[in-house]
């Protein structure tokens, strides 16, 4: 069906169609919405789910993976503090591989109070062992909110997803959307370490170096696993459904002689300076990198790079920029901007790549910036 | 594209009439976004809003800064922001009121958007309610058409005092 929704609704009527059992959430800007609507679609009857208003996001997370561990289906949805405060459970979801989809609403981390769009929240939980997919529009965000939980869910996989959206930028922005009715593109949850009471066994108990070990590096071989399981939802998907979105979107970028590389929301404003540059004969072309975790392998070689970080890592640098120079082996123009949600026009877009400077970093409106 | 900001006050509706615009525009068959500016701006605090009409996919989400059209909710706001700021040549603005002596040097239209509310008694915790009405003189204006403002409106409400608050800011406002 053709309707009209914001960011929020727009995961909200996703995870609908989805029917997780469990949703335990605690409100925050600029996320509250969806949680919102989901109590309401539980209350309405729409969606026949649990939902459990806890105290807190720790709790929230602990809810979920109490849930989840009895090989139900759980959603929850936080930003910035309220994901920091969580900080814990998240790592713990991750290493009890339970499948748990998040939508965490991209939002500054204070002091000073803010609650505008910027990626650090995020990108402060990218070493737990959570998948992370950023998106740039209404569609995108109910389309991997949909996909999300096929993904986490694979017996490849077994690991919780976190879907970003920009805060207010995207959460708040009304666009159109296609919903949809997934079918069995979702199958049904076979958790296969779920509590069972006639098999009885220990979780989370003490747990030696060996098995430690062990564990972490089955971690990793499923988070390098969920790179086809990626590929193969996102081809059933466009088979399915008609939309594609792929590890990374790419705008004019075959021809390009220099790329912009962002994420989120600014991926879509870059591809307007984009159009903007091939006017004034600058072949540009944009990549808009999706998937965080697992971080894509891409081949950059040949081309110049600007790279826009909405986040920072004091002491090193614009941390998407840095991670595309240790795995590209790429000499970027690195530009922090829009932090806090500062406005990043695509002009202000345009002017990152007229005024390039391959192997430097700029911080976008500072004066004497280095 | 068509670029219009709306100027209001927390809680008089600003948000909520780009959203009921850019929902018009989707049933007219155009591609629309709402990007509503929130400040830290609480109740009674100016606000703008933005919408974004166009015939092709809309990829911009920075703030307009040069609009085709500025619709005045709230001419009090006038005092303090330059509602003109960055008005495209040959803009227009549609504002609140009996007249648009306060408007200079672009073409602007006024309505009665809060005399037409309150005489539908549309009302809420005091304050006339804007963002149903307005849609009608925008309709007036060819931004929407009369059947879309009226399906936005329906979408949202389901008290018809608004569709006929629309249908009088329809008919009271003179081009």
């Amino acid at each position: 069906m053709l309707t009209v929704a914001t960011g929020n609704k727009a995961v909200a009527a996703a995870v609908k169609e989805v029917r997780p059992e469990v949703i335990a959430a605690y409100p925050i800007t600029p996320q509250t919405e969806i949680v919102e609507q989901i109590a309401e679609y539980v209350t309405s009857g729409e969606m026949a789910g649990r939902y459990i208003p806890v105290e807190s996001e720790h709790s929230a997370m602990a809810a979920c993976i109490g849930a989840s561990i009895t090989g139900a289906r759980t959603f929850t949805a936080t930003s910035s503090h309220g994901l920091l405060y969580m900080h814990e459970m998240v790592n713990w979801a991750a290493g009890a591989r339970l499948p748990i989809v998040m939508a965490n609403v991209n939002r500054a981390i204070g002091p000073g109070w803010n609650v505008w769009a910027e990626h650090t929240d995020a990108f402060q939980e990218r070493d737990t062992g959570w998948l992370q997919v950023y998106v740039s529009t209404v569609q995108e965000a109910y389309d991997t909110t949909l996909m999300a939980f096929r993904i986490a869910e694979h017996n490849d996989v077994l690991l919780p997803v976190m879907v970003n959206l920009d805060g207010f930028l995207l959460s708040h922005s009304m666009q159109s959307l296609e919903t949809l009715k997934p079918g069995d593109f979702i199958p049904p949850l076979r958790l296969p370490h779920a509590i069972d009471v006639t098999n009885p066994a220990g979780y989370g108990t003490l747990t030696g170096p060996d098995d430690h070990f062990r564990f972490r590096w089955e971690i990793e071989q499923s988070m390098r696993r969920s790179v086809p399981v990626i590929a193969e939802t996102e081809r059933d998907f466009a088979e399915r459904f008609g939309r594609r979105y792929g590890v990374a979107e790419e705008y004019r970028y075959e021809d390009a002689d220099v790329v912009v590389i962002s994420m989120g929301t600014l991926g879509k404003e870059a591809e307007v300076a984009v159009d903007l540059l091939r006017g004034e004969g600058v072949k540009a072309g944009s990549l808009r990198i999706r998937w965080l975790r697992p971080f894509p392998e891409l081949d950059l070689s040949g081309r110049e790079i600007v790279v826009i970080d909405r986040d920072y890592s004091f002491g090193f640098g614009g941390i998407l920029a840095h991670s595309l120079m240790a795995k590209s082996r790429i000499e970027p123009y690195s530009v922090i901007a829009g932090l806090g949600g500062q406005e990043v026009t695509f002009d202000d877009i345009a002017g990152f790549v007229r005024n390039r400077q391959p192997g430097s970093e700029s911080w976008f409106g500072v004066k004497g910036n280095v | 594209m068509y670029e219009i900001r709306i100027h209001s006050r927390g809680g008089q509706g600003g948000v909520t009439a780009a959203r009921l615009l850019a929902i018009a525009a989707f049933r007219d068959g155009k591609y629309a976004t709402a990007c509503p500016f929130y400040g830290a701006e609480r109740r009674g605090a100016p606000v703008v809003s933005y919408v974004r009409i166009d015939d092709r996919p809309i990829r911009v989400y920075s703030q307009i800064r040069n609009p085709d059209l500025v619709v005045v909710l709230d001419p009090s706001v006038m005092e303090v922001v330059d509602v003109l700021h960055g008005l495209k040549s040959g803009g227009k603005v549609l504002i609140n009121g009996t007249n648009t002596e306060k408007i200079h040097g672009a073409p602007a239209y006024a309505v009665d958007l809060t005399g037409i509310a309150l005489a539908e008694k549309l009302v809420i915790a005091g304050s006339p309610i804007l963002n149903t009405p307005v849609l009608g003189a925008l309709a007036k204006m060819g931004i929407i058409s009369v059947d879309s403002a009226k399906k936005a409106i329906r979408e949202m409400f389901t008290d018809e005092r608004n569709v006929r608050a629309a249908e009088a800011a329809y008919q009271e406002l003179v081009l």
